[in-house]
């Protein structure tokens, strides 16, 4: 299979010892040795480094030794999380903040297993990762040997590839198709699992290496006449919305998406993984749509004559009842995925490719229309339906420390979050302004995402205030990486939103289940004395009065991590809300949050 | 409706899992699920036949082309094709009854490549419903054990201008 790489690799290797030094290539091994054999762990170090991934996750383990022998003294950062699920999070933060591919290296078995929720997550929301798994000796695999899983079985639907390397002379070319696959097309995370014998056995290599994808092909240059037609249903729309998800971010299409929507005069709609693709301050941004979206960019959806989809995947959370969704447009869909056209939605007018490129080309065929009725309606419902809560409470409200810690980091922090309410009213009551400035796990639903996600994101980003917005039971589930951001003196800053419940679940409680908060009274800890135990700042918050004070004190540390437990109105609801099954016109709450002043 | 894909394939391990393991996980229904080699000795051809309606059979064809070693996916609905399915079968023959029996093994063109005492295993192969049928005529003398490849198809050579 792999005859041409070894054929390669090997005429480098003559024309090396042949040639001299200086015909050999320059971005070609960094590790210094006369022989150009290279054990398999030095080829994952060099493979690593050639990629550019300087800073990668890991957690140690006995099949993995052989490798982090090799980390030690090279030029990688290797950051050891509590826990792989957090190191996963966390990688998967890094890529989220950065663009970058995010490694994450794990020992086999446990170690292995223990990162699947953090492939389904980035598999979910098209994150780019790479995980290198250590397995047991090759001729063990299959004997039920200590501390062997299926890897590749297990993570088989959750990696957008996967596959075990038994040959050392294939393990160059498959971390090069990794890092290729993860990050191009719809991007995703590919998992590698490596046994330990290949990581000591050794082969010729050069840094050279030849790809042999025979079967992966990306189309990022859209369909010419696909895209006069797009252009042409824009110009003719009366009531057109657009409607934007993760593709805009992961494609860097933000800057294209801004021409177009200034250009063509359109309203925009974001999904949760959207949000940042466009300036929220703007007045052509609607908001986000979906179960827990705007009365406005719901209403705006389900009355527009054309829909313009892009980078994103009509999920049930955004669209409601599917039959009844955006029931008078036409549809145009952009997106990378060939499978995710016409898989929930029909599709009148499919673009299948890149985002940033198509939108690069509508930009130029689109023309002005002022669309004064479409736009006086839109301002109507914004008007009228404002996101809203309670100003005047005693208590602390939820939204308003988010609204609190949205003034004063001026709207440019970088905010991760768990899941749930916290995670909702984030998305309703920060405003984002730029892409890679919400990080959150949309389509899994990851609890516990958070936490190492803001770590993963301070990492990539030092300078950036960044500030993971949380839930208490959500905190619960990875708080132990807290130790993490310790040790690497990361200024992160965590923001509880303490209610006491699974608030999310407690809403559905009371509303669908007749209040009986079944199963829904944990025993919370001290948050602020655990996190000075930690060796972290801790701060509590009971009165309404302290929350701007306590975020200043909170914004002001700058060398170790801040958690704030903010002890909110227990009850709260998130509203507007769009039962399961209803379509998206089918807002409840709206009257609840009309009769607030 | 029926419909036959056929998928060319990269021929290393973990492949039919990566297959077999996406119907499960989108719910496709499988009829059958053939692999082989093929000219290439790098290249596989899996052939699937699935049911299910049109919006059905475009998820599975995307759904396929989308996995990493799957290099080209033929949706045959609507083509000229030539479907072929082999099966092995053993039926119930006492001496009494044995030369009906490769009579009709006769006129389906079968061929007996076993014999015993009280059976005879025959190989048989042909479209779906030849094979179908033929399990029907055997019913009556009792058949013991069967064995099926499931389809194989091509698309049939256009004709020379």
């Amino acid at each position: 299979m792999s005859a041409k790489s070894h054929k390669s690799a090997g005429e480098a290797g003559k024309s090396a010892t042949n040639g001299g030094a200086e015909k050999s290539p320059a971005k070609a091994v960094s590790i210094p040795s006369l022989s150009s054999q290279r054990s398999g762990a030095e080829i994952i170090v060099d493979s690593l480094l050639r990629h550019g991934a300087d800073t990668i996750f890991g957690y140690l383990g006995g099949v993995v030794l052989p490798l982090f022998d090799k980390f030690y003294g090279s030029p990688i950062r290797v950051i050891v999380p509590r826990h792989e699920q957090g190191g996963c999070h966390m990688a998967d933060g890094f890529a989220r903040a950065s663009g970058k591919v995010g490694v994450i290296v794990t020992t086999s078995g446990p170690g292995a297993c223990n990162i699947v929720t953090g492939l389904a997550t980035a598999m979910m929301d098209s994150i780019p990762l790479v995980a290198i798994t250590g397995q047991v000796r090759t001729e063990l695999i299959g004997n039920d040997a200590f501390q062997e899983a299926d890897i590749t079985g297990i993570t088989r639907p959750i990696t957008k590839y996967n596959c075990i390397v038994k040959d050392v002379r294939d393990l160059a070319r498959t971390i090069d198709e990794a890092f290729h696959i993860a990050s191009t097309g719809r991007q995703g995370p590919v998992l590698i699992d490596v046994p330990v014998d290949v990581e000591v056995a050794k082969c010729e290599y050069d840094g050279r290496v030849e790809m042999q994808l025979p079967g992966y092909k990306v189309r990022t240059k859209g369909h010419g006449g696909q895209i006069i037609a797009a252009a042409k249903a824009i110009n003719e729309a009366e009531r057109p919305v657009l409607y934007v998800g993760g593709g805009i971010i992961s494609s860097n299409a933000s800057e294209e998406l801004t021409q177009l929507i200034a250009k063509a005069h359109l309203p925009v709609t974001m999904t949760l993984l959207g949000l940042g693709g466009f300036d929220q301050n703007k007045e052509e941004s609607l908001d986000m749509l979906g179960m827990h979206g705007t009365a406005y960019a719901n209403y705006a959806i389900q009355n527009c004559d054309l829909l313009i989809a892009v980078g994103t995947r009509f999920d049930d959370r955004v669209t409601g009842k599917v039959k009844t969704f955006a029931p008078n447009a036409k549809v145009i869909h952009i997106d990378m995925d060939p499978a995710s056209i016409s898989k929930n939605v029909p599709v009148d007018i499919p673009v299948v490719g890149d985002a940033k490129e198509i939108l690069k080309e509508l930009v130029e065929k689109v023309e002005y229309r002022q669309r004064k009725d479409w736009f006086a309606t839109i301002a109507g419902w914004k008007k009228k339906f404002p996101m809203k809560y309670d100003r005047n409470s005693g208590t602390i409200k939820p939204q308003y420390v988010i609204e609190q810690i949205c003034e004063l980091t001026k709207g440019d922090a970088i905010i991760t979050t768990g899941v749930g309410q916290n995670q909702m009213w984030t998305a309703q009551f920060y405003r984002f302004s730029r892409p890679r400035q919400f990080i959150t796990s949309g389509g899994l639903g990851t609890m516990g995402f958070g936490l190492p996600a803001a770590i993963g994101a301070q990492i990539a980003k030092p300078e950036a205030v960044v500030v993971d917005i949380d839930g208490d039971h959500s905190f619960n589930m990875t708080m132990t990486e807290l130790s993490t951001a310790v040790q690497h003196k990361l200024p992160i800053k965590v923001c509880i939103i303490n209610n006491g419940y699974m608030g999310m679940v407690r809403q559905w409680q009371q509303l669908f289940f007749e209040k009986h908060y079944s199963c829904n009274s944990l025993l919370n800890p001290d948050y602020a004395e655990l996190a000075r135990a930690l060796g972290a700042e801790g701060i509590t918050v009971d009165l309404k009065a302290d929350v701007p004070k306590a975020i200043n004190k909170m914004l002001a540390i700058k060398d170790k991590p801040c958690l704030v437990d903010f002890r909110v109105e227990k009850e709260e609801n998130v509203w507007p809300m769009v039962p399961t099954g209803k379509s998206l016109h089918e807002m409840d709450g709206l009257d609840i949050l009309q009769s607030l002043i | 409706m029926k419909h036959i894909i056929s998928a060319l394939v990269e021929n290393k391990p973990g492949v039919l899992a990566h297959v077999s393991g996406m119907f499960a996980a989108r719910a496709f229904n499988i009829d059958s699920l053939v692999v082989g080699r093929t000219e290439d000795v790098n290249m596989s051809r899996m052939t699937i036949v699935v049911n299910g309606d049109d919006r059905i059979l475009e998820q599975v064809r995307k759904q396929l082309a989308k996995l990493v070693p799957v290099v080209k996916v033929q949706d045959f609905a609507g083509e000229p094709v030539v479907a072929r399915d082999l099966m092995l079968i053993s039926i119930s023959a006492p001496p009494g009854k044995r030369p009906e029996i490769l009579a009709l093994i006769e006129m389906f063109t079968g061929k007996v490549v076993d014999i015993g005492q009280k059976f005879v295993m025959v190989e048989i192969s042909g479209p779906e419903e030849k094979i179908e049928a033929f399990i029907e005529v055997c019913k009556p003398y009792g058949i013991k054990s069967v064995a099926r490849t499931g389809t194989i198809a091509m698309i049939r050579q256009e004709k020379e201008a």
